[in-house]
Formats: C-alpha cells, structure tokens, sequence
C-alpha cells in the first residue's frame, strides 16, 4: 500500500523560501497571490495492505521523524 | 578530564574539535556514530558539519543514530553533553534541548565572526569565566532558533539562553542578529544546564596566529570548571 504524506510549515512560522517564491511569481505576472507556502511530499511504500494499520504506522513515523512538531505539520493525502 | 567527540557521517569540525579539547589539557577520544557505548567521558561533543548530508531537516538523521541513544542516557544521567553549530542542530532534533534551528532569516549562508554574549553564568560552561562577550565565529545556513510560544515563556522562566548575539559591547539588537533567530538567541541549555547547543564554534578560536583567543578563554575555563 501506497502512503501520501505531506508536510508543512505550522501557520506562525515564517517561511522566506515561500516569500521569495511569491515575490518571483509576483514578478512574472502572477499578481493575485495571497501567499506561498513550501512544503514536503512524501509517498511510502509499505507491505502493510490494511489501510488503517498502514495509515497509522505513518503517522508514527511523521511524529518520530518526518515532521519536526514544533514547525512543521503533516497531512496524510491518500493511501491506495 | 576525559571527553568524546562523535563523528557522523558528514561532520567536519569533529578533528578541530579534538585539537582545540587536547590542547586544553581533555583527553579526548573520537567515537563513531555506530558505535552503541560512550567511552568514560565527563563531556560529549557533536561536533559542526552537515551530517547525512542534512538531509530532511539539519541534525534529524544524526539525532537517531545508535551512539545517540549512550548519548540521551548520558545526558539524562546528568552528563554534560555539548553541540555545536550541527550538534546543536542534532541535540534540539533529539529532544534534548528545546526548539528548532530553521533556515537563516534572508536564505543566505554566513560564514563570519559575531559577537556573543553569555546570559547565564550559574553553571559549568561559564562559570567564573573572565569574558562577558566573545569574539566566536559562525558558519551556518540554518542557525535561525525558534520555539513556540510556551518554549520561549519555559526556557526564560528556567533561565536556559546560553548565549546571545550582540555587539561588541554587549548590547543584544537586531542589528547583531545575524540569522533572525527569535530573542537574538545563539545558544541554549537544557533545564538542568548540563546540555548545551550553541551556533558558534568556540574551537576555531584558540590560535591567534589564525583566528583569536576567545575560544581559548572558553575551552581553559571550561575545563576548570569540570575539575
């Protein structure tokens, strides 16, 4: 089974690389951007086939290391 | 005075490490991330480089390698566990010390000398030392420190910032904030003081042939105080 994961900064901490992101596509023409923010994707491949379990193993490996809790947040996306 | 410097992949400050300790008068042995036992030690070090690459997050590989595990123990145990600019990284990535080091505040890697200077003196890494304010030197893409809200009230109710950036007087502003890390803070410690991180490398300032002395001042002190 195929786990999706993504990983954001939390709301309060700032993002520069997201900034300059929104600064160069302000730039280029895209005007109506509010705000950018940058983050990490991770897809995991287990043999665990019970979404649940799967979906669960994840989360402990995103709170043990993927995800730093003090900044970041993460998301499961999709599990297939 | 025995110490232990681990090298993990990637470190590239641990041999300076060790000539800057031997030269203070700390026997010193360089133990391998794989390595499960610590070698009888009055201080760790982990020293500055860029472990696995810094990949993921700075210090997050390295915070789980298997010496880390004798290194929690030892730390819990009331050891003296010291990291600099990536051991700082791999210490907060541990949970030994609170908050996280982001990316410098304008992305931009610096490689200079600050000036530091030292918040609280009631424990073994600045006791008795003559300076208030040194010269160090810093080279780092990710040395922005930050914590939440609860963090920072807890690490200034305990009296935990080892250190702050500041000018040459003391004076700590946004102006010798090099990497826009919260509070000007450089350095911290955990709750019971024996577990520092700090940004700065104290051991490439003990030759003033090549840098300066303030290194030299820390490290003759430091030892002292281990005694």
């Amino acid at each position: 089974m195929k786990i999706s994961v993504v990983i954001t900064l939390k709301k309060d901490v700032l993002d520069p690389q997201g900034k300059v992101i929104l600064q160069t596509l302000d730039g280029m023409g895209f005007e109506d951007i509010n705000e950018v923010r940058q983050g990490k994707y991770f897809e995991i491949d287990t043999k665990e086939n019970d979404k649940k379990k799967a979906e669960a193993k994840v989360e402990e490996m995103c709170k043990k290391l993927l995800a730093n809790l003090v900044i970041e947040d993460f998301k499961i996306i999709g599990s297939q | 005075m025995h110490s232990s410097v681990i090298t993990f992949p990637g470190s590239n400050c641990d041999r300076d490490m060790d000539v800057a300790l031997k030269k203070f008068g700390f026997k010193n042995k360089m133990v391998w991330h794989g390595d499960v036992e610590l070698p009888k030690s009055d201080l760790v070090v982990l020293p500055g480089g860029f472990s696995y690459g810094d990949y993921l997050r700075c210090g997050s590989m390295a915070s789980k390698s298997k010496i880390m595990k004798s290194v929690l123990n030892f730390a819990q145990g009331g050891g003296k566990v010291m990291g600099i600019c990536n051991g700082f990284q791999i210490l907060v990535e541990s949970g030994l010390l609170p908050g996280v080091l982001l990316r410098n505040k304008y992305l931009e890697f610096i490689c200079k000398n600050v000036f530091v200077k030292a918040n609280n003196k009631d424990n073994s890494y600045f006791k008795d030392d003559k300076k208030d304010v040194y010269e160090f030197h810093i080279a780092h893409n990710e040395g922005n420190y930050f914590c939440s809200k609860e963090q920072i009230k807890e690490i200034n109710n305990n009296n935990q910032i080892a250190l702050f950036y500041s000018d040459e007087n003391g004076n700590v502003n946004e102006q010798s904030n090099p990497n826009g890390s919260l509070q000007n803070i450089a350095g911290v410690f955990n709750k019971q003081k024996n577990v520092l991180g700090m940004m700065p490398h104290p051991e490439r300032m003990i030759d003033p042939a090549l840098s300066g002395e303030d290194g030299s001042i820390f490290f003759e002190n430091l030892i002292n105080n281990l005694k």
